[in-house]
Parts: C-alpha cells; sequence; structure tokens
C-alpha cells in the first residue's frame, strides 16, 4: 500500500507528462472497447435478425432441374409436392420434425385502384406464421378453413401496404388485384426490419391452395419449411427428411438428390463467422493504438529514470536491492496504466454508447472485454515498464550520485 | 579495543582499456568502535575511492575489507545493499535528500528497506531529528530547509538504522562556515555518545574536529595521527 501512495505522490509532481502519458493508454483501451462493442452490436442486430426469421428452422428446396445438360438455380424445379409435406408431417420415421410448412412463391404485379407493386406472393397454411414468427399488426393470418376453400383473402407485409396505401388509410377489408383477380386484405403483418433482396415485409401472404390453384396453375412447391423439436436435433431432422425424401422420390444416392435441406442454423453459423472476423479486425486495428500508448509509456519511463538518476543512486547507496528499484518504477508505470485503462474503459463505453444511439443498434458491452481491457492495460504497464526499470535497478551506486 | 573496520592491503585500479590507473595501492588500517576518524587528503588522493570501499558502494580490487566483524570484498550487488543498509549511515556532500519529501519521510527511507513496520519508523524518525535539533522542522520538505538543517535531516537519516558506522563525504562542503561549525558539533556529540565517525575531507580545519586523522596522498596512507600532533608512518 505504501508503495502504492508513495508512486502515486511521485507520478502527481509532474501532472502534465502524466496526463499525456496515460491519454495514449486512455485512447488505445477506449477504442478497443468501443470498437469490439460495436462488433458484437452488429454480430448481435444480424443474429436476431436470422433468428427473428424462425428458430430451429430447415427449409427443403427442390434442386435445379436438368434440362438438355443446363442445371437451372436452386429452387426452380418441380419436385416437391403437397404429399412430400404430408409425409414428413405423417410419417413414423420422422421423430424430430414438430411442424411442416408448405409453401409455393412467386414474384408478380399487385395492384390498387391507383397504385401498383412487383412483390413476392406466397401460397401458406397457418402453420407458416407459427414457423416463421410472423405477427400480425393489424387483423388474422391465412385459416385453415381459408387454405380449404380456395379463398381470395390476402395478408400484406408492411411495405406492400406502404408501396399501396395512403398513411392512415386502414386497408383491412379492402381490396388488390393479384394477377388480374381481386382479393380481400384480411390482415397486416408487423415488420421485421428485413432489407435487401429477401425483404421479410415485402410480401403478400394468400392461401396455398388459391396460389396453386388459381394464381399460378401449379401443384408442386416452391418450398417446405420444417421446424426441428429442439435446436441439438437439427442434423438428426436433416437426415430423417433428407433419407424419406430420397425414398419417396426413388432415389438411391444422396448426391442425385433432387432437393436440398437448408439449415438455419448453417447460415447462422456463417454469419457469426464472418462477423466475428470482423469484431477481430477492428480490435486489431484498435490494438495498434493500444501498443503505440504503451511504447508512450515506456519513453516516459525512461525519461523518468533518466532524470532520476540521483534519487535510484541514494536509494541504492541507503539499502534499496534492485528488487525494490524494479517493483517502485514498475508500480509507477503500472498505476500510468491502469489509471490509463480505467479510464480508457469509460470513454470506451461512453463512445459505443453513443455509436449505437447513433446506428440504432443493441448496446453490447461485454463483461470480457472490460476484464480483457483491465489485465491488458496492467500488462503493457510490466511490459513496456520492465526495461526502464532495469535500467534504474542496474546503475551503479556510484555513477548514478555523481550525475549531474 | 573492538576494531570496527579493518582494511587490509586494499587497492583498487580502474582500468580504462589498455590504461590502469591506481586509485588506492596497498592500504591497511584499523578503526575501532567510538573513534572519529578524518581521513583527509588532496583531490585525486584516493580518498573517495576509499570512502566508496568503506561505504561499501564499491568493492576492492585486491585486499581485505573486513566491517563490523564482515568481510565485505566479495559480495554481489544485492548483499552490498543490505550492509549499507545495515551497517553503514551515509552523510553526503549534497545532502542527497529526496526532493519534495518531508523530513520525517526522509529519515525514514533506510528503514522502509530494512522493512522496519510503519509505527516504528515514525517514532524512530522523529527520536533522531529530535537528536538533530529539529523537532519543529519534521514537517518540513527539504526544499523549505536551509543547507545547515538538510545536512542535519541526513545525520538523522544516517543514524536511523543506528549502523556501525557514520560515514560523513565533505560533509560541510556545501555549507556556510557557521552553520559547518554546528554540523561538526552533532558528530562530536554523537561521537561522545558511542558512535563512531568516519569523515572523508580536504580541510584541515573540519579535520581537527577528529580525534585521529588519516593522510592519503597518491593511493597511499602517508600519515596517521591524532588531530594535532600527527606522526609520519614509518615504512
Amino acid at each position: 500500500m505504501e508503495i502504492i501512495s508513495e508512486a502515486v505522490q511521485t507520478l502527481t509532481i509532474n501532472k502534465l507528462r502524466t496526463g499525456l502519458a496515460t491519454l495514449g493508454i486512455v485512447i488505445g483501451i477506449g477504442s478497443v472497447i468501443a470498437l469490439v462493442s460495436l462488433g458484437q452490436a452488429s454480430q448481435q442486430a444480424v443474429q436476431s435478425q436470422i433468428q427473428s426469421l424462425g428458430s430451429n428452422l430447415l427449409t427443403v428446396q427442390p434442386a435445379g432441374q436438368n434440362q438438355g445438360g443446363v442445371r437451372g438455380a436452386a429452387g426452380g424445379g418441380t419436385t416437391l409436392t403437397m404429399e412430400d409435406a404430408e409425409a414428413i408431417k405423417n410419417s413414423p420415421q420422422i421423430t424430430t420434425i414438430n411442424k411442416v410448412s408448405p409453401e409455393y412463391s412467386s414474384r408478380t404485379q399487385v395492384t390498387t385502384g391507383r397504385a401498383n407493386t412487383n412483390t413476392q406472393i406466397m401460397g401458406v397454411t397457418p402453420t407458416y406464421a407459427d414457423i416463421r414468427k410472423v405477427t400480425m399488426a393489424q387483423g388474422n393470418f391465412i385459416s385453415e378453413q381459408q387454405v380449404n376453400s380456395i379463398a381470395k383473402v390476402a395478408v400484406l407485409g408492411p411495405t406492400v401496404v406502404t408501396n399501396l396505401f395512403d398513411e392512415g388509410v386502414s386497408p383491412i377489408g379492402q381490396t388488390v388485384r393479384i394477377s388480374g383477380q381481386t382479393f380481400i386484405i384480411i390482415g397486416i403483418t408487423t415488420s421485421k426490419g428485413g432489407t435487401g433482396f429477401q425483404n421479410q415485409d415485402d410480401v403478400v401472404w394468400v392461401p396455398l391452395t388459391t396460389a396453386q390453384k388459381q394464381l399460378f396453375g401449379a401443384d408442386h412447391l416452391t418450398s417446405i419449411a420444417l421446424e426441428a423439436k429442439s435446436g441439438d436435433v437439427m442434423v438428426d431432422a436433416q437426415n430423417e427428411v433428407g433419407y424419406l425424401l430420397l425414398a419417396r422420390h426413388k432415389l438411391n444416392d444422396p448426391a442425385q438428390a433432387n432437393f436440398s435441406i437448408f439449415n438455419q442454423q448453417d447460415i447462422l453459423n456463417t454469419v457469426n463467422q464472418v462477423t466475428g472476423t470482423f469484431t477481430t479486425l477492428l480490435a486489431g486495428v484498435a490494438a495498434i493504438s493500444l501498443l503505440v500508448g504503451g511504447i508512450g509509456i515506456m519513453n516516459i519511463m525512461l525519461v523518468t529514470v533518466t532524470e532520476r538518476t540521483r534519487e535510484i543512486g541514494l536509494r541504492k547507496a541507503l539499502g534499496a536491492k534492485k528488487k525494490v528499484i524494479i517493483t517502485q518504477f514498475l508500480i509507477e508505470s503500472i498505476i500510468l496504466t491502469f489509471a490509463g485503462g480505467i479510464i480508457g474503459i469509460g470513454v470506451g463505453i461512453f463512445a459505443s454508447f453513443l455509436i449505437t444511439n447513433f446506428t440504432n443498434s443493441p448496446f453490447v458491452i461485454s463483461p470480457n472485454s472490460i476484464l480483457l481491457a483491465f489485465l491488458v492495460s496492467a500488462g503493457i504497464g510490466i511490459l513496456f515498464g520492465w526495461y526502464p526499470a532495469q535500467k534504474a535497478a542496474n546503475l551503479q551506486p556510484i555513477e548514478a550520485l555523481r550525475y549531474e | 579495543m573492538y576494531a570496527i573496520i579493518q582494511a587490509t592491503h586494499l587497492s583498487k585500479v580502474y582500468r580504462t582499456g589498455a590504461v590502469e590507473t591506481v586509485a588506492l595501492a596497498d592500504v591497511s588500517f584499523e578503526i575501532n568502535k567510538g573513534e572519529f576518524v578524518a581521513i583527509m587528503g588532496p583531490s585525486g588522493s584516493g580518498k573517495s575511492t576509499l570512502m566508496h570501499i568503506l561505504g561499501a558502494l564499491d568493492t576492492p580490487t585486491n585486499g581485505e575489507y573486513v566491517l563490523d566483524g564482515q568481510s565485505v570484498s566479495k559480495l554481489n550487488d544485492d548483499e552490498l545493499a543490505e550492509i549499507r543498509n545495515k551497517k553503514i549511515g551515509f552523510v553526503f556532500q549534497s545532502f542527497n535528500l529526496l526532493p519534495r519529501r518531508t523530513a520525517l519521510q526522509n529519515v525514514m527511507l533506510p528503514m522502509t528497506y530494512a522493512d522496519i513496520p510503519k509505527e516504528g519508523r515514525l517514532e524512530k524518525a522523529k527520536k533522531y531529528l529530535k537528536m538533530v535539533g529539529l523537532e519543529d522542522r519534521m514537517e518540513h520538505t527539504s526544499n523549505q530547509l536551509s543547507g545547515g538543517q538538510q545536512q542535519r535531516v541526513a545525520i538523522a537519516r544516517g543514524l536511523a538504522m543506528n549502523p556501525a558506522i557514520l560515514l560523513a563525504d565533505e560533509p560541510t562542503g556545501n555549507i556556510a562556515s557557521v552553520q559547518a561549525e554546528e554540523i561538526m558539533a552533532i558528530f562530536q556529540n554523537l561521537n561522545e555518545e558511542g558512535h563512531t565517525i568516519v569523515m572523508i575531507t580536504h580541510e584541515l580545519d573540519i579535520a581537527k574536529h577528529a580525534k585521529r586523522i588519516i593522510h592519503i596522498k597518491d593511493g597511499k596512507v602517508v600519515g596517521d595521527g591524532n588531530g594535532h600532533k600527527r606522526r609520519k608512518v614509518k615504512k
């Protein structure tokens, strides 16, 4: 304790210099904290968006079809049928699947009297809302009865509503024309905030049967969404469904499968990997500024040792052993970096709070990065204080006492 | 009498490249407990080198130095530090107090290196500051004290570990003459109380306060006697 208060006393003698040396560490630690939290915030944002599409989700899509040696895009085939979906739901071989949502989707023009938009039409059953975590802002989702009766009803995503209707007008009960046929609007979903080519808000949902028979004249499915019983059985579920469909399609070799099964977890893992790399990269850039801060500390400590040569000589003459001198200077440099670390953590948290406030991303501070910042700042004190401390301890008392 | 310092055939040779400089050549003497000895000599005589060896700040090239029953000639840095801490009280020409620290803190410094608990340190420091007449200056920092007062703090610091010898290097060199007399009076009092004092100086006026004067010239002892009637050493 005494040696610490003595070091603090020494450091307060030259406040400006102490402050500037500390500033390097403040900036270093601060930027590490801020940038890591920024990276983690974006990771969480992407993760929660993917998870909002459904949890424990498997998607079966037909493979692209070979026509005269040209392989079509995945999902373009017509090999998946309603019978496949029924089989997955009812087969005794399938033990790990909870829910099955057969889907038919295609793009087409949707119009009202005045406005029109090109959007994605999805033919679905009520299970869809369950599996894909669709929640309603107004009205209801597609019902079982509407699927059975091939009803001409539609549920709109919020983007479609903005594109077709004026603000303040409730579209519920109004009509839209899809491929020239009139549909009554029965519900509007809440926004999922998706962007880009897979915008979850720019969709019109209609009963599966209506989409197949009335709109597009098809009897296959474009995808089957499956919910596994838990996250642990995703691979089992993938295998069970895969073998069932292979058997149903009379295929022996999995390599010839005319369908593919996507695992939500795979996508999540890929995204995690990408954002993890991104975070590491940011932290690496920040670590460089921390290194520069550390070199600043070493520089100051070397100046201090030279300045205090006589003092060191006196201390050695009065019986200070090498260890004592080393400890004294190490503690001074550790206090410098530790103080810098604590202030830096504060600055970093404040900076990341500002950034997340501006960018509307979640505010994430991991206790790990704070703990790490503490250890790193103390470590820098030892690392960059070691050489100056050694230099001080190895001074010969006679030389040091003569130093002017 | 107990010989607290036994210097036997001490020599010190400095090598700078191929050039050898002999600073001390075969110096032998003994100092008994309770003596007040001045080591005198002109600059370049080797008295500073002798002081460094006697102060365990340096080791001799040859010869044997026994301080208070312990051989000091062949110790390493940390062992020398311990000897300096426990057995030697230094009083330097330029005082060498820690700046911006109080008189008390300065006197306590050697005791911190001996791991004496804080209460004991404070008590002793007060006692020795009182002994050198600074009881009303204990909380003054060194830059608030005059040269003579600073040197008295340094003496109190030298006494703090109750050392075998008090080693003073030109203790009055940076002090006005009136205050120098006070410092010498303190040394004489301390000597009467039984402290062994070795003082290096080039001023005869100062050396005369000691009971015995050892003269050094060209790295050799050329005279050893009491303050007033010195006698030549027979070769």
